[in-house]
C-alpha cells in the first residue's frame, strides 16, 4: 500500500520480525529480477542462434542477414533512419490522437442517444472489415499523397477498439452506483464526470493499448503506396533492392517507436488508474 | 408523535413482458420519528421496493406517501434521506475519505444543521486511519462501513437500509448489529433496515413489519419488548427466543 504514515489500526494487525520481512523483500526482489533479466537473456540467445546458423548454413545476405550486418546498418545509417521515422511517428500519433478522439466523442453520444448508436455503429462494423492494405489506396486517392492518408488511416484503425470499449465503459455502470446518485440528486453532467467517466477508464486503456501498436502499423501501410519517406517506404524500398540488411534494420526502428508508444501508454495508465487492481496486464 | 414516513394504502405494478407483477398492494404504515423499523418478509414481498418508494427511488402505481412531511422527492432534495445498498456501493476510483464526501459535493453539496465531519462520522464507523486506503484494500464489513458513513454525512433525518449486513459473514454482521444501534442512539435518525434475517430484524427494531409475498402486503406489525441498550447476549433471553419463534411461525404463513 502507498500511504506514508502507518495508520493505527492497520499497524496494529501487524507485528515485527525483521529475518521474516527481509525474506519476504528478497524473494520480491528476486522475481522483479527474474522478471527482467529472463526476456533480455532469451533475446541474447536468440540473436546468437540466428547469427550462428547464417554462418553456418552459409545463407546469402538477401535471403536473412545476419544480425551483424542488421546492427551495422543501425549504427551506420542511424541518421537516415531517424529521418524516415520522424513523418510515419508524426502520422501515427496525429491518427492516434484524432481517431480516439473521434471514437470518445461518438461514444458519449451513443450511450446518450440510442438512436445514433442504432444508425451508425453498422457503419462503423462495416468501415472496420475493410483490410488495411485495402483501405489504403482508397485513401490515397481521396487525400492525395500527402501526410493526410496515413493519418486518416491510423485515425481509422484506432477508431474501432475505442469506439466499442468507451461504449461499453461509460454504459456497464453498475445500478446501484447511479441510484446513489439520484438519491444524492445529482446533476447529469455530474454522474457523468463522477460516474460513467472514471468506470470507463480501464475499458479506454485497453483499447489505447491496442491502438498504440495498430496506429503505427497503419501509417506503414499508408507509406506503401506512392510515398518516398517513412518507414513503410524504407520497407518497399530495400525490399525491390535485396537490401535485407536495411529492411530488418527499418523493422527494428519501426517496432522500437511502436513498443515505446505502448510505454508511454501502459505507464499513464498505472499512474491514472492506481484505484485498478487489475492494472499492469 | 412526529412521523417520519407516512404510506397510505401505496400499490406499486410492474408491468414485464410475461405480464404486470404487484410488488406491492395498499401498504398503510407510519414510522414515527426517531425510531427503529426493521421491514422482514420473504423474497419477492416487496421490500426492497418500498424502501425504494421511500427514497424515491420507485414512483408508485398508487397511494400516497410522505417523507418527513413531504412528498419523497422533496425530501430527497433537501438531502434528509440517507441510503445504504446491500454492496456498500463504494465508487473503487475514490478513497475511503472520498466516498465518504461524495454526497458534500453533487447535487448542491448541502449537508444538514447538525451533520457530523466526515473525520467524525469514520471514527465512529471505526475507520480512523483508513482514509486514504481503496475500497478494494478493504473486507466487505470495513465497505459497509464507509457506506454509513457516507449516507450519514449530510445529516439525514432518515435512514433507510437494503439488507446492508446480508452478505457479510455472522461474526461481523453481530458486530456491525451492536455498532448500528449506536450510531442510531448517538444520531436520532430514524432508521427503515431491510433485511431476510429473523434474529437481525428482532435484534435491531423496535417494531417488526412482516410483508406476505405475490402480492408485497402487510402481514403484521410487530412490537418489540426487549430493553435498550441492546446486548447480543439477549439473544439468549427467553423472550427474545419467544419473539424469534413468533416471527418465524407468522413468516412461514407469508
Amino acid at each position: 500500500m502507498a500511504n506514508q504514515a502507518e495508520p493505527v489500526t492497520m499497524a496494529s494487525a501487524f507485528t515485527e520480525d525483521a529475518e521474516a520481512q527481509a525474506r519476504f523483500l528478497a524473494r520480491k526482489r528476486y522475481l522483479a529480477w527474474r522478471g527482467r533479466l529472463l526476456p533480455v537473456a532469451a533475446v541474447i540467445v536468440f540473436l546468437l542462434v540466428w547469427w550462428q546458423a547464417v554462418k553456418i548454413f552459409d545463407i546469402q545476405p538477401f535471403i536473412a542477414p545476419s544480425p551483424v550486418a542488421v546492427g551495422q546498418v543501425l549504427y551506420d545509417r542511424f541518421d537516415m533512419l531517424m529521418a524516415n521515422l520522424l513523418p510515419t511517428a508524426i502520422e501515427a500519433v496525429s491518427g492516434f490522437i484524432l481517431g480516439n478522439l473521434a471514437a470518445i466523442t461518438l461514444a458519449t453520444a451513443f450511450v446518450y442517444r440510442k438512436t445514433m448508436e442504432e444508425a451508425l455503429f453498422p457503419i462503423a462494423v462495416m468501415v472496420n472489415t475493410i483490410p488495411v492494405v485495402a483501405k489504403a489506396p482508397i485513401l490515397v486517392l481521396l487525400l492525395g499523397n500527402g501526410m493526410e492518408p496515413k493519418i486518416a488511416i491510423a485515425a481509422i484503425i484506432c477508431f474501432f477498439p475505442t469506439l466499442v470499449n468507451m461504449t461499453r465503459g461509460l454504459r456497464d455502470v453498475r445500478a446501484e452506483q447511479l441510484e446513489l446518485m439520484r438519491i444524492l440528486s445529482a446533476t447529469p453532467r455530474e454522474v457523468f464526470m463522477r460516474i460513467r467517466v472514471p468506470n470507463a477508464l480501464p475499458y479506454l486503456f485497453s483499447a489505447l493499448k491496442i491502438a498504440a501498436s495498430t496506429a503505427v502499423i497503419g501509417a506503414i501501410v499508408g507509406e506503401w503506396i506512392g510515398s518516398t519517406k517513412g518507414i513503410g517506404a524504407l520497407i518497399i524500398q530495400s525490399t525491390y533492392n535485396f537490401d535485407s540488411p536495411l529492411l530488418y534494420a527499418t523493422i527494428v526502428v519501426g517496432s522500437t517507436f511502436s513498443a515505446l508508444f505502448f510505454g508511454v501508454i501502459s505507464l499513464a495508465e498505472k499512474r491514472l488508474l492506481r484505484w485498478n487492481v487489475t492494472h499492469g496486464v | 408523535m412526529a412521523v417520519a414516513v407516512q404510506c397510505e394504502r401505496i400499490t406499486v405494478r410492474f408491468t414485464t413482458e410475461r405480464g404486470t407483477v404487484t410488488a406491492l398492494e395498499n401498504i398503510d404504515l407510519a414510522i414515527p420519528r426517531g425510531s427503529f423499523l426493521t421491514l422482514l418478509g420473504p423474497s419477492g414481498c416487496g421490500k426492497s421496493t418500498l424502501l425504494r418508494v421511500m427514497a424515491d427511488l420507485i414512483e408508485p402505481s398508487g397511494g400516497r406517501i410522505s417523507v418527513l412531511g413531504d412528498a419523497p422527492a422533496t425530501a430527497r432534495l433537501n438531502r434528509e434521506i440517507g441510503f445504504v445498498f446491500q454492496d456498500a456501493a463504494l465508487l473503487p476510483w475514490r478513497t475511503v475519505l472520498e466516498n465518504v464526501t461524495l454526497p458534500l459535493e453533487v447535487g448542491g453539496g448541502k449537508a444538514l444543521p447538525g451533520a457530523r465531519s466526515p473525520q467524525d462520522l469514520l471514527a465512529l464507523v471505526g475507520l480512523t486511519g483508513w482514509e486514504q486506503a481503496y475500497p478494494h484494500e478493504l473486507s466487505g464489513g470495513m465497505r459497509q462501513r464507509v457506506a454509513i458513513a457516507r449516507a450519514l454525512v449530510s445529516g439525514p433525518r432518515l435512514l433507510l437500509m437494503d439488507e446492508p449486513f446480508g452478505a457479510l459473514d455472522e461474526i461481523t454482521r453481530d458486530r456491525l448489529n451492536e455498532e448500528l444501534l449506536q450510531v442510531w442512539e448517538s444520531t436520532g435518525t430514524t432508521i427503515v433496515f431491510v433485511t431476510h434475517s429473523i434474529y437481525e430484524a428482532a435484534f435491531l427494531g423496535q417494531k417488526v413489519l412482516l410483508l406476505a409475498a405475490r402480492p408485497g402486503r402487510v402481514r403484521e406489525l410487530v412490537p418489540v419488548t426487549l430493553p435498550t441498550p441492546r446486548r447480543l447476549a439477549m439473544r439468549e433471553t427467553p423472550e427474545f427466543v419467544a419473539l424469534a419463534g413468533h416471527l418465524r411461525r407468522v413468516l412461514e404463513t407469508c
